[in-house]
């Protein structure tokens, strides 16, 4: 109890909706919210089967093939990212390490998850913002939206995904996603925002129509800044799959949620280390990429 | 490059154009119509007035300068042109048609088709190579690589630029920039030609050379080039016409020698004083008749050169006077070396007329 220091009531204690108020007001929307979802929850399933059987094929594909086969498939994706030895050395270590700890099938099971989140969230990211970039109010209305999906910590949201979609891998790929993609979003937005104007000056003084300026100019020349982009939305996937696996998603956040509730401090840290491994590997490889596409800044005069 | 008559070409008139800058343009056009001045525009409704009042004919097949200060609107007239700013009133007429009331698809055609700009800042494409740059119009237009590479290697090689097809800009020095710029223009094959301080950012000895590639290329091809300045020196170098234009208003049209022996104000007199008059002025301009029963001087000076080369070549035979004559070869009267003095010293006043 407040000591008031003289003051009335009312300017004390916060004057709170009552504890009645504030149940009914919960029961009724949780319940209508999942009324909603009972009502229309075949729609739902159809709209989501793609998206299982996508990351279900993909995982197959992962967990099956010989490691060989994967290794090799990484380090020729690594090449064709990087065109480093470094990386490549480094990747063939941290791969092998992962596999020597047994860890192999969930990294796998990750990869998959990882990949197919990173896709759709580009698939959403980039017209996202190439629309914001477009059109000042659509920037307006968006910016908000993605504050919020960034700083609202994510158990919250994975409990409207849950009631939606269920338990399982296609609830979890959707928090993920939900969770990787404002990076996307933003960065192609300012990446287009970004391209000198000058040269969308000549552009429209030569007569590009806007799906040519889009193609030719603006998208080309923001390419750097939307692969940075693309960086930020693998990395945030990795980290948020150890929260997902809260609601069913397998691999190696699985294994550290475990740890986390059997203090089992070496799985722990393997599978988390196991994370930074790829997190690293896809890092260097993306930012390389990033780097080798603004070759044409190169070293001259001026 | 086919030649085109000139009989057949039109030029750019430009009729009472107006443009105010601002959220609400269209509340004002009829006060600034009817007088109000930009200052009050600006002190009261917070709007600001770009360009007042301008007409203006832009002869085909020549080079028409536009020159003014900074803030002047000079870069706003040139953008009207090509309908990259649209006017709060007026029209632009060319062949006719007026820019000004063109649909989005009919200006974009016309910019492909009719209009080429070269700018300040070169605005290449970093990310492509020279070659790709100088295609840009064409592929623009959608004319294959196999047809537009060709075209864009001959302007490569006629802005001197062989050798460096591959290169991006950012390898290039400014200068050879802007040649991109210029060759990425007339790849474009547009009957005009806008140059927004097009040679502004290069450094002086640079700038003569691109001055000199300019007008070379225009004695082959004679488009019609609207070119901006802010430097009296290039607009006097590059003009068949110069217009003169302060604080969104046009302050004297005419050629550079009208210019600068008939100033028609204060502070177009100012403007021209330090100019270099030697350069400026043609000969037949202080040609005297001859007095009956004169004899012709030995020497002969063509009618059309600056007084600099005429003051040269007479040094040069040791002649006090000379004969001056046109084109043809025909007299047309005598030149001494005090009149050439007197031009070349005399700073201009503003005319009576």
């Amino acid at each position: 109890m407040a000591s008031c220091w003289g003051l009335p009531e009312l300017l004390c204690e916060f004057p709170s909706l009552s504890n009645g108020t504030l149940r009914g007001m919960r029961k009724s929307i949780d319940t209508g919210f999942r009324d909603l979802v009972r009502t229309y929850s075949d729609a739902i399933d159809a709209a989501t089967a793609p998206l299982q059987i996508f990351l279900n094929t993909l995982e197959d594909i992962f967990t099956e093939a010989p490691w060989v086969v994967i290794l090799l498939l990484l380090l020729a994706i690594v090449w064709a990212g990087s065109r480093k030895w470094q990386t490549m050395v480094g990747t063939t270590i941290a791969m092998g390490l992962i596999g020597v700890f047994g860890l192999w099938e969930d990294t796998m099971i990750t990869l998959a998850m990882v990949t197919v989140a990173t896709l759709v969230a580009i698939l959403i990211g980039l017209p996202l913002g190439i629309l914001m970039a477009r059109s000042d109010r659509f920037q307006a209305f968006l910016t908000p939206v993605l504050d919020v999906m960034q700083t609202l910590p994510s158990f919250v949201y994975l409990i409207p995904v849950v009631v939606i979609f269920g338990i399982g891998k296609v609830p979890g790929l959707i928090a993920v996603v939900i969770y990787a993609v404002p990076p996307m979003i933003r960065l192609t937005n300012l990446g287009i925002r970004l391209v000198d104007r000058e040269v969308i000056e000549a552009a429209d003084a030569f007569g590009a129509n806007p799906r040519q300026k889009l193609w030719g100019v603006q998208l080309p020349l923001s390419l750097p800044t939307i692969m940075t982009g693309v960086n930020q939305t693998i990395m945030m996937s990795l980290s948020m799959v150890v929260v997902a696996s809260m609601v069913g998603v397998g691999g190696l956040g699985k294994n550290v949620l475990q740890a986390i509730t059997n203090q089992y401090f070496t799985v722990g840290f393997l599978n988390g280390f196991a994370l930074v491994a790829i997190a690293i590997i896809f890092d260097r490889t993306s930012q390389a990429f990033g780097k080798r596409l603004q070759k044409h800044q190169g070293v001259g005069h001026d | 490059m086919t030649e085109t008559t000139d009989i057949a070409r039109s030029g750019i008139q430009i009729r009472n154009l107006y443009k105010i800058f601002g959220p609400h343009p269209e509340r004002y056009i009829d006060a600034v119509k009817k007088g109000m001045t930009k200052e009050e525009l600006n002190d009261r409704h917070n709007h600001v007035l770009g360009l007042q009042n301008i007409s203006l004919d832009l002869e085909p097949g020549q080079i028409s300068v536009i020159m003014g200060l900074s803030g002047s609107g000079k870069s706003t007239l040139i953008r009207h042109i090509n309908g990259l700013i649209a006017p709060t009133a007026g029209e632009i007429l060319y062949e006719g048609q007026d820019v000004v009331s063109m649909s989005a698809e009919q200006l974009r055609e016309f910019r492909r088709t009719k209009t080429a700009m070269v700018f300040q800042k070169f605005a290449l494409l970093p990310h492509r190579t020279v070659l790709e740059n100088t295609c840009y119009g064409l592929d623009i237009r959608g004319v294959p690589r196999t047809e537009s590479e060709p075209i864009a290697r001959k302007w490569i090689d006629r802005v001197g630029l062989s050798g460096f097809e591959d290169n991006y800009p950012a390898q290039l020095s400014g200068g050879m920039q802007q040649r991109v710029g210029l060759a990425r223009a007339l790849a474009n094959d547009a009957d005009i030609l806008l140059m927004d301080e097009a040679f502004s950012a290069l450094d002086p000895l640079i700038r003569m050379d691109m001055q000199k590639v300019l007008l070379d290329l225009q004695d082959e091809l004679h488009k019609t080039i609207i070119f901006i300045t802010h430097d009296l020196d290039e607009a006097l170098r590059l003009g068949d016409s110069i217009a003169i234009l302060r604080d969104g208003a046009l302050e004297q049209v005419g050629s550079g020698q009208d210019i600068v022996l008939r100033p028609a104000n204060d502070y177009i007199a100012e403007f021209v004083r330090e100019v270099n008059r030697g350069r400026v002025i043609h000969a037949d301009r202080l040609a005297r008749p001859m007095a009956e029963g004169e004899t012709p001087p030995e020497l002969r000076v063509e009618g059309r050169k600056v007084l600099e080369l005429v003051a040269r070549e007479m040094t040069a035979a040791g002649a006090q006077s000379a004969q001056v004559v046109d084109r043809k070869g025909t007299p047309i009267g005598v030149i001494d070396t005090a009149a050439i003095m007197a031009a070349m010293v005399t700073p201009a006043t503003v005319s009576s007329s």
